[in-house]
């Protein structure tokens, strides 16, 4: 009676280390980690002798010295005899509003034109088509220094404004179109609960929370009700009460009053002041990313099926309430992933501000602090810490975003 | 039957009316325009604010150009000729053309070995872009790199030679082992191919390229669009291998090598182009050996590489990501190992997916080479911010300079996106 046994354990060999799969994926891991290392070395090592070569440290201390520099707009105090990480604090904070503002006048140019560009109107479509052709295709770097060009060599000098015989005057009294920026009145309040403009601001925001609380509350009711009754109470008087009321008795307490830009000697004073290197960027980024954002738009109504919108009209529901229930909520799961991805590259792009002299990050930290203390190393590392940083962050909502909508299957 | 009829109606017709045409407002022109243009209220008023639109800006772009002056030698004597009409002032253009095609430091005598490589690229590109010519083209492509080097740069030959040998050698040593083996074959090709390429470093004299027939070029006098167009194709066609190389090592199941490739990629797709730029020119230099001297475009090209190839990546990794599973079971049923299976099965297919978001990555790649003006090249952009704008005959020929490069990166750009469409329509095997 034979016994089955098993085959004789085989020695272990050299060439299993290639050939056996159990052993295959260590061994090439294993090179690869050797070879990192090596490159790493390597790296390490020509980077350890030329700083040495050139005198040269890696340190931040250069960060807390006096930057020695002025910025023309500033969302927070700074002076030239400020400290390079408070410049760069600015450059920061100039991103983040160039990028905000370009988002959102981006989604507005991008809906508007991918949805003209399904219209049945051949004229407007084909108007669209060529917007998006024409601005996809042409690099953002040339959009910018157009508008900024525009800008610059095309709107009046300040001097324009002044006398009795003057070429340009101001919209309405109170905005100024110049070359050195857009003036625009500016709110203040005289009696204001809060000693800081800021707080006030904050105040009024928060006013407008209460609102939509309000509002929600008043919409759940009125949903409790249709649910009780099948009749649907009038929502509309008491929801433009809840929006309008706060914001009014804040406004009125604190007496909002605007301050018109004037002209003053040379320049106009008061008011708000745009600087023309952040219009021009904006606006280029806006209408460049709208572009893509409009063909982003149209794919995402087209990827809708006809038979969704007729199936709901079959229901019997009507035009805007299909729109609402039932394409735009399945166009958005299209729409909104790429247009996150848009607001990523509208912030990444934004780093072109040094094309035109915005005092953004790149310009303040990249730029100007890196040319005078010559520490590249560290301002470019703390450069692509901030984007990673800020598209981390971004991609981190698009996740949380795309979990929420995801279609549930069971 | 018919008589009953005949008491109560006066006429009946007995034979059928001949076809008559559609009223006028149901046919031709007139139809069309009350269709697409003139539907309803809000479409009329549409059409109406894009008319204007329209007339708007033809009616301020177009005398501008064809009163525009071709001839003269600068802004100021644009003016005089036009005598305060409106007028572009094209002249720049014309006087400029070598500045704005070249850069202002290429010898002017040798723009012929730019031109010939271009000619030459249309060539060499051609069998890659359409499959339907014969093959054996694809030799010309393969040798083209090489000789684009020689032709732009100049100097001595044997560089290109030496490269092109060690590159003959590597292929051929994979052809002879990797059919038996892929690693042998594959480490195997690398290590003949720096052995080539260090015995054949040592072999070319010192200062053989002084007096070589093509006089050397340094990458410093490169510029123009000709700038635009190199850094474009060369980082394309470079950063194509690596992103498939990135997309599928994220795709492995080795975790070392996929985290490598996934921090690669997060941390390139994380930074802007111009950081990386920034890397290019003030800090790449000092993770080089201390004694060597790497030229500015050959870091830019370093970077600008890895930042296409990241993006390259994610493309091909959606395109690996599409394909069925069954795709990747049929390759392993039928025996094929790795390197086959991506080679005959999986890759095809994925890139043929891959395909139009290739091309996005190509276009806007191509259109981010302008970013290199920031760090003081003199791209076509750089060319028309820097030395022409800022000369005396030019100062403010602003929208004749912007136009220009414009409509070139439009042609550019548009043309490839049409091709990439065409390719689509050429590929799609399913049939609908």
């Amino acid at each position: 009676m034979s016994t089955l046994t098993d085959p004789p354990a085989e020695g272990f060999r050299l060439s299993m280390l290639i050939n056996d799969t159990r052993y295959r994926s260590l061994t090439f891991q294993v090179i690869a980690a050797i070879v990192l290392a090596l490159c790493i070395w390597y790296l390490g090592n020509n980077l350890i002798q030329n700083l040495r070569a050139a005198g040269l440290n890696i340190s931040y201390t250069f960060l807390g010295d006096s930057a020695g520099y002025d910025i023309n707009q500033t969302l927070v105090e700074y002076d030239s005899q400020s400290s390079h990480a408070r410049a760069a604090l600015v450059g920061l904070l100039n991103t983040l509003l160039v990028a905000f503002l370009a988002c959102i006048t981006a989604t507005i140019f991008g809906v508007i034109a991918g949805v003209l560009r399904l219209s049945n109107n051949w004229l407007v479509s084909k108007l669209m088509a060529a917007y998006v052709e024409i601005f996809r295709n042409i690099p953002v770097l040339i959009w910018i220094i157009i508008i900024f060009t525009i800008m610059t060599a095309v709107l009046p000098g300040p001097r324009a404004f002044r006398g009795d015989d003057a070429t340009a005057s101001m919209l309405f009294d109170s905005f100024a179109f110049t070359n050195r920026g857009i003036y625009t009145p500016m709110p203040w309040f005289e009696n204001g609960i809060f000693a800081s403009t800021a707080m006030n601001w904050l105040l009024i925001l928060g006013g407008f929370a209460l609102s939509w609380g309000v509002a929600h509350q008043i919409n759940v009711w009125a949903n409790h009700k249709q649910e009780a009754t099948g009749v649907r109470p009038k929502t509309l008087l008491p929801i433009l009460a809840a929006w309008l009321v706060p914001f009014l008795a804040l406004t009125l307490i604190m007496g909002l009053t605007w301050e018109y830009p004037e002209l003053r000697g040379f320049n106009f004073s008061g008011g708000i002041k745009v600087g023309g290197p952040l219009i021009a960027l904006w606006f280029a980024l806006s209408i460049y990313t709208g572009a893509f954002i409009a063909e982003n738009v149209r794919a995402g109504i087209q990827a809708v099926s006809k038979g969704q919108t007729e199936a709901a009209s079959a229901l019997g529901l009507r035009p805007r309430r299909v729109m609402n229930l039932v394409v735009l909520p399945q166009a958005l799961r299209v729409i909104i992933p790429p247009l996150i991805s848009q607001f990523l590259n509208i912030t990444k792009n934004s780093s072109l501000a040094i094309a035109v002299g915005y005092a953004d990050i790149t310009a303040t930290l990249g730029g100007i602090t890196l040319n005078q203390t010559g520490r590249a190393i560290e301002c470019v590392l703390l450069l692509m810490l901030f984007y990673l940083t800020a598209s981390l962050v971004i991609s981190m909502v698009m996740n949380v975003y795309n979990a929420s909508v995801k279609l549930k299957e069971r | 039957m018919s008589d009953t009829h005949a008491q109560t109606v006066a006429f009946v017709r007995e034979t059928q009316i001949p076809p008559a045409p559609p009223p006028a407002s149901e046919t031709g022109v007139v139809k069309w325009l009350r269709e697409n243009l003139f539907s309803n209220a809000a479409n009329s008023a549409l059409t109406i604010v894009a008319l204007a639109a329209i007339y708007m800006v033809l009616s301020n772009i177009l005398p501008w150009v064809l009163n525009g002056v071709w001839t003269t030698s600068s802004l100021a004597e644009c003016r005089e000729v036009l005598q305060g009409k409106t007028g572009a002032c094209f002249s720049v253009l014309t006087e400029r053309w070598n500045q704005l095609l070249y850069g202002f430091k290429y010898p002017g005598d040798q723009y012929w070995r730019p031109n010939l490589a271009l000619v030459l690229f249309l060539v060499a590109a051609a069998p890659v872009l359409f499959f339907d010519l014969p093959r054996k083209l694809l030799a010309f492509t393969a040798v083209y790199p090489f000789l684009a080097f020689w032709l732009i740069w100049g100097g001595t030959l044997m560089v290109p030679v030496v490269a092109l040998l060690g590159f003959v050698a590597a292929a051929a040593v994979f052809q002879r082992f990797g059919k038996s083996s892929f690693a042998i074959g594959f480490f195997g090709a690398i290590a003949v191919a720096l052995a080539v390429w260090l015995i054949g470093g040592e072999l070319i004299p010192e200062g053989a390229s002084e007096d070589a027939w093509l006089s050397p070029v340094p990458s410093r006098d490169l510029g123009g669009f000709m700038l635009n167009m190199m850094l474009g194709v060369t980082c394309v066609s470079l950063s194509l291998p690596l992103g498939i190389a990135l997309a599928l090592g994220r795709q492995s199941d080795m975790p070392l090598i996929k985290w490598i490739c996934v921090i690669f990629i997060e941390f390139v797709r994380g930074v802007p182009l111009i950081t990386l730029l920034f890397v290019a020119s003030v800090m790449l230099a000092y993770f080089f050996p201390p004694e060597s001297t790497v030229d500015l475009f050959l870091r830019v090209v370093i970077m600008i590489t890895m930042f296409s190839a990241a993006y390259i990546a994610e493309v091909i990794r959606g395109g690996l990501a599409a394909l069925p599973k069954g795709q990747y079971e049929a390759a392993d049923s039928l025996g094929l190992d790795y390197p086959q299976a991506m080679r005959l099965i999986i890759l095809p297919q994925a890139l043929k997916i891959s395909i139009p978001g290739i091309v996005n990555v190509a276009v806007g790649l191509f259109k981010d080479t302008t970013l290199v003006s920031v760090i003081s090249m003199f791209d076509l952009v750089g060319m028309i911010r820097g030395p022409i704008l800022a000369s005396t005959e030019w100062n403010g020929v602003y929208w004749e300079l912007l136009g220009f490069a414009a409509l070139l990166f439009f042609v550019v750009c548009y043309g490839i996106s049409q091709y990439s469409q065409w390719l689509e329509r050429r590929l799609a095997t399913d049939h609908h």
